[in-house]
């Protein structure tokens, strides 16, 4: 029961972290190679919380304000830069996180935090919170898609520069997008400190915002339902096989590589181009 | 009738060495159709486009209104009253036609992230986005995506996704640019139209017979300079508009210079 406790804590957890990567990436179509700083962001100041006797829960919002604002300064560089751009631009901020948290010994150095406090609940509880928080975020990210804010995301992914000619300020939603999805990933980050009960700078470099993004590409960039699966499944993939956990950037590269040249709508979109050659081969059945 | 809409004092506009746009100065008024017109490269579009915040100006003030709008962004221009009709047609071709011109109607629930992320609704967005569709001629192709329609179509689509913002000046790049001869006459038609409904309208445009035909005043612009301001008939017999639209000599052969200036 233990280490199926522990694979869907994961997973939730992988959830919660590739949702909050689609919200800026495939809502607002911001490309981001950094995510795994905001996760860690959201991991140390949890982490430095609860040591200090701050309860775990209360670590949560926490944990989503700073990495929430810090994302906002980051999405400050989306504004001035573009596309691939961009890609290297936060890239650069995920080397930097490593690289700042390395030398600041009271979050550890090159050690990390261990001994993170429990976080108070039981293993089943925790499991259970980190699944909710997964589908509180797939439940709002859906809410988004439906409301206006995911129809101007729509239109600022496939052309910002129209849509301030139709007087939408497209500098505030892309803002809005970063903080959202580095507030989340924050939470996330949280959740990852107190379920390993470890953190290093390690953790969150780039092969980790590599792999959340392959998660993202490989649901289908967009896609709530898509990267929710992916996320999923890729996460519970090095538990099960232990050469993925080996060659993690060679597996997750690799398959972000084939998705984007083979597949560019993801499973999505896989789905969908199944579905519409059903229809049309029942269309053409019938008549 | 005689209320200044636009006011552009001493537009100037530097591209490095280059000066596109000099020292122009001209006025719309409220209910008027302006054809703004000249030879290639004669500035026009750098002049809409230093309207509307694309390009910024290098010196001089545009007043919207009795407003001054040359220092805000885009977005903020659009929403002071402002909208545009590219050259180039750009729709989203993610969406539909109808969903293309409703993110446009929708402008009053997208002002800021906090108001959008609280409206779902878009019943009362896909009605007007559907009426605006019908008004330039294309409702019947509504759910239809863009990227299957010809030219004409778009251009169409780009007129009544700028007319969905319900904008107090209208201000259309080349929109029969592309169209063959009877296409143009009836989106020419529907520009008069929309004219005679209220819409002021400012009108760059290289199709002379359509805009002789439906404006009541002209501009033209010449190497960024503006060279002759007027009633249209008036204008094109003027000695200096014919000399920058036939090249200097075949004034000589023209009719006797004409006074209008």
């Amino acid at each position: 029961m233990g280490y199926e406790i522990t694979l869907l804590t994961t997973m939730g957890i992988s959830i919660l972290f590739a949702l909050s990567l689609n919200l800026i990436t495939g809502f607002c179509g911001q490309i981001s190679l950094g995510h795994a700083a905001f996760l860690g962001i959201g991991a140390y100041a949890s982490a430095v919380c609860t040591k200090a006797g701050v309860p775990f829960l209360l670590t949560l919002p926490i944990a989503m304000l700073i990495a929430g604002a810090i994302g906002v300064f980051v999405g400050l560089a989306s504004l001035r830069v573009r596309a691939d751009f961009l890609a290297i631009t936060t890239m650069g901020i995920g080397f930097l996180f490593v690289g700042v948290v390395r030398q600041q010994e009271w979050l550890g150095g090159e050690l990390g935090i261990s001994g993170i406090p429990e976080s108070g609940l039981s293993r089943a509880m925790f499991m259970v919170l980190a699944l909710a928080l997964a589908a509180a975020a797939a439940a709002f990210s859906i809410y988004v898609k439906r409301s206006w804010m995911g129809r101007v995301f729509d239109g600022i992914a496939e052309d910002e520069d129209t849509m301030r000619v139709l007087g939408v300020d497209a500098p505030a939603y892309k803002l809005t997008a970063f903080a959202i999805g580095s507030g989340f990933a924050g939470v996330a980050g949280a959740l990852y400190a107190h379920h390993l009960r470890f953190i290093g700078p390690e953790s969150f470099g780039f092969v980790e915002s590599i792999t959340v993004l392959s998660m993202v590409v490989v649901g289908g960039i967009g896609s709530v339902a898509g990267v929710a699966i992916a996320a999923a499944l890729l996460s519970v993939l090095p538990a099960w096989f232990q050469f993925i956990g080996d060659y993690k950037l060679l597996v997750y590269g690799g398959l972000l590589f084939l998705m984007m040249r083979f597949a560019p709508g993801g499973l999505a979109g896989i789905v969908t181009s199944i579905r519409s050659r059903i229809n049309i081969a029942k269309a053409g059945g019938s008549s | 009738m005689s209320t200044t809409l636009l006011n552009v004092t001493n537009a100037t506009v530097r591209f490095g060495g280059l000066t596109a746009v000099d020292q122009v100065s001209f006025e719309v008024k409220q209910g008027e159709l302006l054809g703004l017109i000249g030879p290639n490269g004669a500035g026009k579009t750098t002049a809409l486009r230093s309207i509307t915040g694309v390009v910024q100006l290098t010196e001089g003030r545009v007043e919207l209104d009795g407003e001054r709008i040359e220092h805000l962004p885009i977005e903020q221009r659009i929403r002071k009253g402002l909208s545009f009709s590219q050259q180039l047609v750009k729709p989203f071709r993610e969406m539909t036609l109808l969903e293309n011109v409703a993110i446009a109607a929708a402008s009053k629930k997208t002002i800021s992230p906090l108001k959008a992320l609280f409206s779902v609704n878009n019943t009362a967005e896909s009605l007007m986005a559907r009426s605006m569709l019908d008004l330039v001629g294309i409702g019947a192709l509504a759910n239809q995506s863009p990227g299957i329609q010809p030219l004409g179509v778009l251009k169409r689509l780009e007129m009544a996704r700028a007319l969905a913002l319900q904008p107090k000046l209208l201000l259309l790049d080349e929109p029969l640019a592309g169209l063959n001869s009877k296409e143009a006459r009836e989106l020419a038609s529907t520009i008069l139209e929309l004219n005679n409904k209220g819409a002021t309208i400012v009108l760059i445009e290289h199709n002379l017979g359509e805009v002789i035909r439906v404006c009541q005043r002209l501009v033209v612009l010449d190497n960024g300079r503006k060279i002759a301001d007027g009633e249209p008939r008036a204008v094109m017999n003027d000695r200096q508009v014919r000399a920058a639209y036939l090249g200097a000599d075949s004034v000589a052969e023209g009719e006797s210079p004409n006074a209008a200036a």
